[in-house]
């Protein structure tokens, strides 16, 4: 069963990246401590995705002719590992390079491809995912934002939540009803593109557990959108929202959210010299089932890499990737605080209760644990 | 090469040769040399073996999913651990007995516990520091007294005479550990589909067990386990017979640690019917707790990977790449 992952290994040309990537990644955190390093893809930094458009490294699977680089899943797995590894501040060209773009490439006209994605490759357009509803998360297909036609093209009317990069966005793919009523679930959903400078755009931030404003609520009153808004076709929202979650739940960033505290965590078992026999089967433990499941990223990657859309498969990696990420914190605080009379680094302490609070956001950010495994089981014929 | 077109007739020919019903017996004391036979008659006892010896020269990262079909079938015999053996013997320019080999790792005037031991002519013996390959009765081959099981109790109070191997890197032990591996991962995946199969013919208020949301949500773990076993078996083989450590403890680690996760969510699925001799699921979950604490457990495993791990001063993803993935 799932005999599609496999064992697969990443071509030499793609791994020829990365002492490059390394280099410029190195330069950006050189002074960054540990505990924003341990934010991960939270990390918010314009000026580096810009660096990291110049120097190549976005738009990894898009075409040349829109100013991509033309290298295919690998190269972007490469690229991506690399920026995690070293808690790099990539908030800020994430979405728009790892789904917008090959959302618009994919759907979008000959013109909204000129137009969005030679800019996304440099780092200078950034976008953010407007699906979720106050009422509409798990439930996606009952979203009630409106986007009514008009002669001129399009008026919306409703509220987005949880909006992650919002607050710095130029646009926002939204999943609109644009027919029928929400009872009418995946029949009469939209996506549009809406400019976040828009008049009627207003958007307000909400601050989480850790005291950081990442994601944000969005209200729209009677925001006017022209007619080249629409994404594909009218009515295809759904189909192409699916699609879209294949890039977002494949990546290696399920995987790897904690490793920066992993890290960090090592450094200091090393720094004090413990390695008693429980330290070192917990040492173990953690590096076998993260090596297993950068195997099986891979795996799900190599799909991508042969133009499927592996909407099973990259569930059952980001669940089992997320369970990790949210384990490793748990376990490194008990046992941190099960050596009491060890002193704590300053940044490994703040790191770590940071990396605690804001861990199970991990199963929720991408679809919800729950929802992931209707999806495998679907997969598994048992619905 | 195709993977398939090396698995799929050696699948079927287990699935021919190594029924529930030829399990069973052979557990129960049948004489396992017919099947034995059939076995070195198919020419896949020598795929590790390279040409010139008149093997097949096959890389063990091919052979690791008919390692897996093994455990898939349950197989009563020490199959796996009889390819390693040849090709260990093999490159050492020796000679191979026709009988099945067993791997054991013991020390001298001591217990220890060899799995598939009861149905093997020969060990290969890694004891005291000496690599041989000796007759089985040399170690005295007792029943565990543990329903079903095939593992023997042996014991040597100094190295057997046989034919003497030059030392392995990183001891036999985790070239066995590398069979162990395997042939979990194969069980835990036959595992999987008779669990989903039973979970939708299974009718409980008026409709399949599988349509109802707690076991479906169990299901796709027991399949994300599952998977994790099979990646990190591959993981395992990829490193050739004598794997890099990092590549062996990853296999066993893994596969062990998940084992009793897979066993209760089939048990659990099963319910009553899983628990009884006559139903099959209890040859693949046998196997997979017995293999679990064979060749090192999930936890020796991490103590040796977790060693390792720390005397680098490497990020942890630095470190897996080059030791795992390079
Ligand atoms: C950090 C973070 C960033 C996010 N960023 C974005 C973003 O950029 N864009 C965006 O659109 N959204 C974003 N989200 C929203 C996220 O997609 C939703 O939180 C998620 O889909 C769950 O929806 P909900 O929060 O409304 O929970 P609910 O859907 O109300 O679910 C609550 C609980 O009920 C369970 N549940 C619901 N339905 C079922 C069912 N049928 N069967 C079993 N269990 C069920 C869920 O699994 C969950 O455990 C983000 C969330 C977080 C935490």
């Amino acid at each position: 069963m799932f005999d599609t992952l496999a064992l697969a290994s990443l071509p030499d040309e793609d791994e020829a990246l990365r002492p490059k990537i390394r280099a410029v990644v190195q330069q950006a955190i050189a002074d960054m401590p540990v505990e924003s390093r341990a934010k991960s893809w939270l990390g918010f930094d314009a000026a580096f995705s810009r660096l990291l458009g110049q120097e190549g490294f976005l738009g990894l699977n898009l075409p040349k002719s829109y100013g991509g680089q033309e290298r295919g899943p690998f190269a972007r797995f490469v690229v991506v590992e690399e920026l995690l590894a070293a808690g790099a501040p990539v908030a800020a060209h994430w979405i728009a390079d790892r789904q917008s773009a090959p959302l618009i490439l994919k759907f979008g006209t000959e013109a909204q491809r000129e137009f969005y994605i030679p800019r996304v490759c440099r780092g200078e357009a950034f976008f953010c995912i407007g699906m979720s509803e106050p009422g509409a998360g798990s439930d996606l297909a009952s979203v009630r934002t409106r986007a009514e036609r008009t002669d001129k093209g399009w008026l919306v009317n409703g509220q987005k939540i949880w909006t992650t990069n919002s607050l710095h966005s130029d646009y926002m793919i939204a999943l609109l009803r644009t027919s029928g009523k929400p009872e009418d679930r995946h029949a009469g959903l939209s996506q549009l593109i809406i400019d976040l400078k828009a008049p009627g755009v207003t958007i307000r931030p909400i601050v989480d557990l850790t005291g950081d404003a990442h994601f944000a609520e969005i209200f729209f009153e009677n925001v006017e959108l022209g007619a080249d808004a629409l994404i594909g076709n009218e009515g295809d929202g759904w189909k192409q929202v699916t699609a879209e979650l294949a890039f977002e739940r494949s990546g290696p960033e399920r995987i790897y959210s904690s490793v920066v505290l992993l890290d960090a965590w090592v450094r200091h078992l090393q720094a004090v010299g413990r390695d008693d026999d429980a330290t070192l089967a917990m040492v173990g433990g953690y590096t076998a089932r993260l090596a297993t499941l950068r195997a099986m990223s891979i795996a799900c990657t190599a799909r991508l890499a042969l133009g499927e859309s592996p909407v099973v498969e990259a569930s059952l990696v980001k669940d089992l990737g997320t369970s990790l990420e949210q384990e490793l914190p748990i376990a490194i605080g008990d046992d941190l605080g099960g050596h009491p009379d060890e002193p704590v680094d300053a940044g490994l302490y703040r790191a770590l209760l940071y990396v605690t609070q804001i861990a199970p956001s991990f199963s929720l950010r991408g679809g919800t644990r729950e929802i992931l495994r209707g999806i495998i089981a679907r997969g598994m014929g048992l619905r | 090469m195709d993977r398939n077109e090396l698995l799929e007739p050696f699948d079927k020919m287990l699935e021919a040769l190594s029924t529930p019903a030829q399990v069973r017996a052979i557990e129960g004391g049948a004489p396992y040399a017919p099947l034995w036979e059939e076995l070195v008659q198919s020419g896949f006892l020598d795929a590790l073996v390279p040409e010139h010896a008149g093997g097949a020269g096959l890389a063990l990262a091919d052979v690791g999913p008919l390692l897996q079909a093994l455990g898939r079938h349950a197989v009563p015999l020490p199959v796996g651990e009889t390819m390693l053996a040849r090709y260990l013997l093999a490159a050492a320019g020796q000679a191979w007995p026709e009988g099945p080999i067993a791997f054991a790792v013991a020390r001298a005037g001591q217990d220890t516990v060899v799995p598939s031991g009861l149905v093997a002519s020969h060990v290969l013996l890694e004891c005291d520091g000496a690599l041989v390959l000796a007759d089985a009765g040399s170690g005295n081959p007792q029943p565990t007294g543990v329903n079903g099981s095939l593992a023997a109790r042996m014991r040597w109070d100094a190295v057997p005479a046989g034919t003497v191997l030059p030392a392995i890197t990183g001891g036999l032990r985790a070239v066995a550990a590398l069979v162990r591996a395997t042939g979990m991962a194969g069980a835990a995946e036959r595992l999987l589909e008779m669990t989903t199969a039973y979970a939708n013919e299974r009718v409980q208020f008026g409709k399949p067990i599988g349509r109802q949301q707690a076991l479906q949500q169990n299901l796709a773990v027991m399949a994300e386990d599952v998977v994790a076993s099979r990646l990190a078996a591959q993981l395992g083989c990829a490193g050739g017979v004598v794997a890099s450590l990092a590549a062996v403890a990853t296999a066993k680690s893994v596969t062990s640690a998940v084992a009793g996760r897979i066993a209760a969510t089939a048990h659990a699925v099963h319910g009553a019917i899983g628990i009884s001799e006559e139903y099959d699921l209890q040859l693949y979950v046998r196997r997979l707790y017995e293999w679990r604490l064979a060749d090192g457990s999930e936890s020796y495993w991490n103590r040796l990977l977790g060693k390792a791990r720390l005397a680098s001063a490497d990020t942890s993803i630095d470190w897996v790449r080059a030791q795992l993935f390079a």
